[in-house]
């Protein structure tokens, strides 16, 4: 048992190591976050060109579009490297983690070329269109409409929380095409170029006060049938293809203070008069907190070991988004907590705690709720059967609705 | 990256799960827990023989010379069936102080009798209802002979000899007691979980020969308990995926309201929150493993880690595995309680969680250790 990389893996994380050294600036414990989001989207694009020109971008893509075909491990020896320096990398999380496997498995030949590496490259930025109104953990509730109209189909309805849908070039967009069947039965599949007339996009204001998602609205937006993704129908089975990708996708991008910055806190806020690091009842916490992130950080090392050595892992790492994000909300209240009074002050939204409190219960829905992540622990780990369905045989159109 | 047990180990685990599933069967606990005898003597020389109570001692003292690792691997599968035997104590206490501070006479006469199981050994620390401090620690030698009283000390009844923290001149030191000697008087006493044994330890002026260097008593006891703490919270962990199965299976096989109980998602997500509990657990332990199998310096933190969230764990899973058998879980009949038992016995053994969440922290605090392991 030890942590070492194997001779290959080393001589891997050295050739990465000599990429980033040369190109690229450690990230400091002091860092400036003041940038627009166009700022950031001109620095992102030239680091992704910058990768993608020195063979750096999208590992575990096969080389004709784009990638590396890197093995899992190497994907990920990278991943822990890049994320050692200051280098922006969100824009494209969604696109390469998501939209790209899912082009790979059904796009045609001469679309993978023509689309692939100019999302390699960061030429093109890509978002997801899934999630609707009255469909977000119930995703195959979707009412979005696609109709066939000679050799295009017209979409009418509305997409949400679409990340990134506001700086997209094109999209991933899951419709329905047939409401007389079962809900899983009439989607369709489809990319879209997201300048198409008839798209319409409004930015959704976060309570954290940022912009990230949108709504997006189809109003008889056309789109070639050449660009459907998998057979008319057959949209569940594409969509399911994406959202295998999604956890690896979104698995490790949450952000926020852990045990070290709460210690640091501890050490310079007061209970009684004496530093608060020395209270009881800040320890037994930061006690808790330090075992969970410890949990987290050793069933992520099992789960290198067994890709290591070309292996599947366990199912262990289902528990890491929903163990994560509470753990961040609850952490980051109790560091206000710490700050007694002047823990209301919100002067500026550069408090890494306070930006925490604000921005955690979206790291708890986004993804997979905590309760339907609960449910695929116990369904897909522990082998419970699924909760009885009324939704399931019955045409779509018949299904029970909220509105 | 190769955090996981190695082929041959997974091999040894193959091995006790099959060795355990044919001599402990939960039967087998529950006959301990109901009778009068201090442990499965059946079952302890099953173990003998297989050679685990080897493991750890290297071959010039009489041992197969494997290394914690093993001993880890064992340890999950006692804890997963629950073993009625002294294994815990004389391995993970009585050898591993031996191991760690005995002189090679202490060591060539004791590490072949405790390999060969034709001795059992304990660790006498508590002194009733109290954390042991140096200002509490009431038991003393004074002239090589000890007196004073410890409980609860687990296999007392049947251990051949005590390791025993005492006062002295040189402050707190350690002392082996046999426990057949003049002066010692054993008395079996109750407890939560009557299928292990705990006794009281009376020395009246009992022979007592020093163990490790004089003053020394309550280092190598925090040595002793960290190292410890690592292999019960593999028994733990055990314990912990053993009640988990349970109350799945429970759970997959109820009907109420005509269907499994375990498609209701109050069930599946008590279920899904103490498979959570368990993986963060049996991370922290491999965590704990590498540090015990390599005397690693991150060694006191992975083992407070380690102790803190398996004593979690199983106390989670045991008493929501009695919550999901309803009123069945309550009864006597049922095996939930044994469990629930064991896991309560287990998470006070080494000290509350209390001790091991501020020593956790100690630790976190000493070092750069936070910077090193998040």
């Amino acid at each position: 048992m030890d942590f070492n990389d194997t001779p290959q893996e080393a001589a891997f994380r050295a050739q990465a190591r000599a990429f980033l050294d040369a190109n690229a600036s450690l990230k400091t414990e002091t860092m400036a976050v003041q940038e627009t989001e166009a700022e950031l989207l001109v620095r992102a694009k030239a680091w992704q060109k910058l990768k993608a020109e020195n063979n750096w971008a999208c590992l575990n893509w096969p080389k004709e579009y784009g990638g590396r075909a890197s093995t899992p491990m190497e994907r990920i020896i990278w991943d822990q490297e890049e994320g050692l320096f200051d280098v922006p990398t969100g824009p494209f999380a969604i696109g390469l983690g998501m939209c790209g496997p899912t082009m790979i498995a059904y796009a045609s030949e001469e679309q993978k070329r023509e689309h692939l590496p100019l999302m390699a490259s960061g030429e093109h930025i890509w978002c997801q269109l899934f999630s609707e109104p009255s469909a977000g953990s119930d995703l195959a509730n979707l009412r979005t409409r696609a109709e066939p109209d000679g050799d295009e189909w017209i979409i009418n309805g509305q997409k949400i929380w679409t990340s990134g849908g506001h700086y997209a070039d094109w999209g991933i967009l899951v419709t329905r095409s047939d409401p007389d069947v079962p809900k899983h039965k009439g989607l369709t599949f489809f990319f879209v170029n997201m300048h198409t007339p008839g798209i319409e996009i409004k930015p959704i204001k976060q309570i954290n006060g940022a912009a990230n998602f949108n709504e997006i609205y189809f109003t008889d937006a056309r789109i070639p049938d050449s660009q459907r993704l998998g057979e008319v129908g057959e949209g569940w089975a594409v969509s399911i293809t994406t959202l295998m990708n999604e956890r690896l996708a979104v698995g490790n991008i949450m952000r926020g203070p852990d045990i070290p910055e709460l210690i640091k806190l501890a050490e310079n806020t007061e209970i009684d008069g004496k530093p608060a690091i020395a209270n009881a009842a800040v320890r037994e916490k930061i006690a808790d907190w330090y075992c969970q992130s410890s949990g987290l950080n050793f069933t992520n090392y099992r789960t290198l070991s067994a890709l290591s050595r070309g292996g599947v892992p366990g199912p262990e790492n289902s528990i890491t988004k929903v163990v994560r994000a509470s753990k961040q909300q609850d952490l980051a209240s109790f560091g206000l907590d710490l700050m007694d009074m002047g823990g209301i002050l919100n002067e500026n939204m550069d408090d890494e705690f306070l930006h925490t409190y604000l921005s955690s219960p979206g790291s708890r829905i986004a993804g997979g709720t905590d309760e339907i992540l609960r449910n695929i622990i116990a369904e897909r780990v522990l082998g419970l059967p699924q909760d009885i369905r009324i939704d399931k045989t019955v045409a779509f159109n018949e299904v029970p609705n909220s509105s | 990256m190769n955090f996981e047990f190695s082929d041959d180990q997974n091999l040894l685990r193959d091995q006790a799960q099959g060795f355990l599933q044919r001599n402990c069967p939960i039967e087998a606990v529950r006959a301990v827990l109901e009778g009068d005898q201090a442990h499965d003597t059946k079952l302890w020389k099953g173990i003998v023989e297989m050679g685990w109570t080897a493991t750890t001692i290297p071959e010039n003292y009489g041992g197969i010379g494997l290394g914690h690792l093993e001993l880890c691997v064992l340890a999950e599968e006692l804890g997963r069936c629950l073993a009625p035997t002294p294994f815990s104590s004389s391995l993970y206490l009585a050898t591993e102080v031996l191991l760690m501070c005995a002189d090679d006479r202490q060591k060539q006469h004791w590490l072949p009798k405790l390999a060969e199981g034709v001795a059992i050994g304990t660790f006498a620390l508590a002194e009733g209802a109290k954390p042991p401090s140096k200002n509490n620690i009431e038991t003393r030698v004074q002239n090589g002979k000890i007196s004073g009283c410890k409980i609860p000390v687990p296999d007392g009844e049947v251990a051949d000899f005590a390791v025993v923290l005492a006062k002295d001149e040189a402050g707190h030191s350690l002392y082996l007691v046999e426990l057949k000697d003049q002066g010692v008087t054993r008395r079996t006493v109750k407890s939560v979980d009557p299928s292990r044994s705990y006794a009281e330890l009376s020395f009246a002026s009992s022979p007592a020969e020093p163990l490790g260097k004089l003053g020394d008593g309550f280092s190598i006891t925090d040595q002793l308990l960290n190292r410890a703490a690592i292999l019960f919270a593999f028994e733990q962990v055990g314990g912990a995926q053993a009640s988990l199965e349970m109350a799945r299976q429970y759970t997959l096989e109820r009907y109420a309201f005509g269907r499994p109980i375990a498609s209701f998602q109050a069930i599946k997500h008590k279920l899904a929150d103490m498979y959570i509990a368990l993986t963060l657990a049996h991370s922290n332990c491999y965590y704990g493993a590498w540090a015990l199998s390599n005397n690693a310096a991150e060694l006191p933190l992975a083992a407070a880690t380690a102790r803190v969230s398996a004593t979690e764990a199983f106390q989670l899973c045991a008493k929501e595995n009695i919550q999901s058998h309803g009123g069945m879980g309550f009864t006597w009949e049922f095996n939930c309680h044994l469990y629930y038992r064991r896991a309560k016995a287990t998470s006070l053994n080494l000290g509350s969680l209390n001790r091991w969440k501020e020593l956790l922290v100690s630790h976190l605090l000493d070092s750069n250790n936070v910077s090193k392991t998040l």
